[in-house]
């Protein structure tokens, strides 16, 4: 009797799950498995669109790799940028939500002001800003010029500081992961550390011994998403630079873009997003399998 | 040492704390200010008072020119054309995501683990790798030029949100589900009149972060929409503040202050939501 009830309670289960994640099944073969196969096989082809695709082999990675200077340009591009921005913003995020773990009053105030920049940073209204605020009569000379240091360069149109305006605009947006940071303190017992300082502790060990180790798994987490998100860095690029002076900022997604949408090379455009894809895979896998080095995990640890 | 505790020293620290905290955050809104100030400044004071976020003679000229927007279309339009898809891309997520998190949170079936596995993994998926090929299929189509490559791919949930709310559904004591299930209730039922009420408040936390994505994306309403007449205000900023055109630079702060209203008053009003919705699906992932 038993049995043939879970049997029939197995098949209800087996009609009601299907049912429920159906459109989510529906739309991750129709909208992502299906066309990323399909831009599988346009990397192997030249296509614009107008006439159909015509197989080319592996003469779009050839190319890419080999014969196209502004692609390693803005492969170095990318890297400066997420490399300078991600640990700048983490740093902050980290030193900031250390200090805003206190009891005091207004710290909720201070918390939601510090998030604000996150929550318009990424939109065109602020790149439209930046691109005045550090322009030859912008914010950033005319402080200059207060504390007399004369300048009246353009910082977005100079190929050795553009990057940097765009770099500041990330570091500037260190908002969510100083939430996430900001719980995951907030959950370390307070008796370590009154114990540590006890045995006399200086707050810089405390800081290495206790605050790093358990918010390790939470650092592991920001360091993933942030890197794919500096990786695949857009619409500032777009607006506030246009990925000149001479494709400092011409980051890989704009360069993508840019091949597709505007030259019309959706064959070459769909390699370079496959070879996007498997960087930001193994840059993870790495991250991921170094990780069980530097990531202490509580249950790990035989309790 | 004895100091240390004192109350005057107590109180130094408390006024260095807010002092310094508060200074730091006034230099990380100041660009906000200073958009919003410059909004209200007449031309001659925008570039010769820069720092000032006090305008002289403040103006609401500027808004008045850019309202005017291009090409004989207003910022009426793009604020329209915005809301249409923000709303209803927001409205089709939620709904959708909270369906499929329910089947991924709460029923075991066979495959579940692959395609949880298959749902997290998009989360890392870069919009570029399919933007090509949905560019073409829409194409196909003929959708190029409508909200719909917009509007319908939100139909079919996604895994941020999903995720979100199962992390919420997990929460939620399974006797409620089961005593319904003793009952004789089906699952639609048990999930429609036991747990959707009490999904009310993550599915308003989703919402929020959904309104505000949408209202600030770029890539994907930069791509489909061509013809000024459906430019939502990402796009049509863009073209506004053209380098190589106008240099009216009062109405093209206005403007840009204008279209971030929206998501700051958001943000002021329902600030707790989004800080939870942000520490509770960051630190679990």
């Amino acid at each position: 009797m038993r049995a043939t009830l879970s049997k029939a309670r197995k098949i209800r289960n087996l009609r009601d799950g299907y049912a429920f994640i159906s459109l989510w099944l529906f739309g991750f073969f129709s909208l992502t498995f299906i066309p990323l196969l399909f831009s599988f096989y346009l990397s192997f082809t030249d296509y614009d669109l107008l006439t159909p695709p015509v197989w080319s082999g592996l003469n779009n990675f050839v190319t890419m790799f080999t014969k196209d200077p502004r692609y390693w340009k803005s492969v170095f591009a990318t890297f400066y940028y997420a490399i300078a921005a991600v640990p700048l913003r983490l740093v902050v995020a980290l030193a900031v939500a250390m200090i805003l773990n206190t009891d005091r009053k207004g710290v909720s105030v201070y918390r939601a002001l510090y998030y604000a920049p996150s929550i318009v940073g990424s939109s065109v209204a602020v790149a439209v800003m930046w691109r005045q605020y550090f322009g030859t009569e912008g914010i950033l000379n005319v402080l200059l010029n207060v504390i007399g240091i004369p300048s009246n360069i353009s910082w977005t149109g100079d190929p050795r500081f553009a990057i940097w305006t765009l770099i500041l605009l990330a570091a500037w947006q260190f908002g969510s992961p100083m939430l996430v940071f900001l719980s995951g303190l907030k959950q370390i017992p307070n008796e370590l550390y009154e114990s540590a300082s006890i045995d006399g502790a200086s707050g810089l060990r405390k800081f290495v011994k206790i605050t790093l180790p358990l918010l390790s798994p939470v650092i592991l987490f920001n360091l993933v998403m942030q890197m794919i998100h500096g990786i695949i860095v857009f619409t500032p690029a777009l607006i506030i630079t246009g990925g000149q002076p001479l494709d400092t900022t011409n980051f890989y997604a704009l360069y993508l873009y840019r091949r597709g949408f505007e030259n019309f090379q959706m064959g070459y455009a769909s390699g370079m997003a496959w070879v996007l894809l498997v960087v930001i895979a193994l840059f993870t896998m790495v991250i991921f399998k170094t990780s069980s080095n530097w990531v202490f995990y509580e249950t790990g640890k035989g309790r | 040492m004895a100091s240390a505790t004192s109350p005057l020293r107590k109180k130094l620290n408390t006024f260095l704390f807010h002092f310094l905290v508060s200074a730091f955050a006034f230099i990380m809104i100041y660009p906000i200010l200073w958009l919003a100030a410059s909004s209200f400044k007449p031309a001659g004071e925008i570039w010769t008072r820069v720092l000032s976020l006090i305008p002289v003679e403040p103006t609401l000229v500027n808004y008045v020119n850019g309202w005017q927007g291009f090409g004989g279309l207003t910022f009426g339009v793009f604020f329209k054309n915005s809301i249409i898809v923000s709303v209803l891309e927001t409205l089709f997520v939620i709904i959708s995501s909270t369906i499929v998190a329910y089947g991924f949170a709460r029923i075991e079936f066979p495959g579940k683990k692959i395609w949880f596995s298959c749902m997290m993994a998009t989360l890392m998926l870069p919009v570029q790798i399919k933007i090509i090929p949905q560019y073409i299929f829409f194409g196909y189509l003929k959708w190029i030029n409508t909200f719909l490559p917009l509007i319908v791919p939100k139909l079919f949930g996604e895994a941020f949100y999903i995720f979100m709310l199962m992390q919420f559904i997990r929460g939620i004591p399974r006797e409620l589900d089961e005593a319904a299930e003793m009952d004789g209730c089906s699952r639609l039922y048990t999930f429609a009149h036991i747990l959707l009420p009490l999904l009310k408040p993550p599915m308003f936390t989703a919402a929020i972060f959904s309104f505000y994505w949408s209202w600030g994306d770029f890539l994907t309403q930069l791509i489909y929409l061509n013809n000024p007449k459906l430019y939502t205000l990402s796009v049509a900023l863009r073209s506004f503040a053209d380098p190589g055109g106008m240099t009216d630079w009062g109405a093209i702060f206005a403007m840009s202050f204008l279209s971030l209203l929206p998501v700051l008053v958001l943000f002021v009003s329902f600030q707790r939501y989004l800080t939870q919705g942000i520490a509770s699906t960051g630190l679990k992932g």
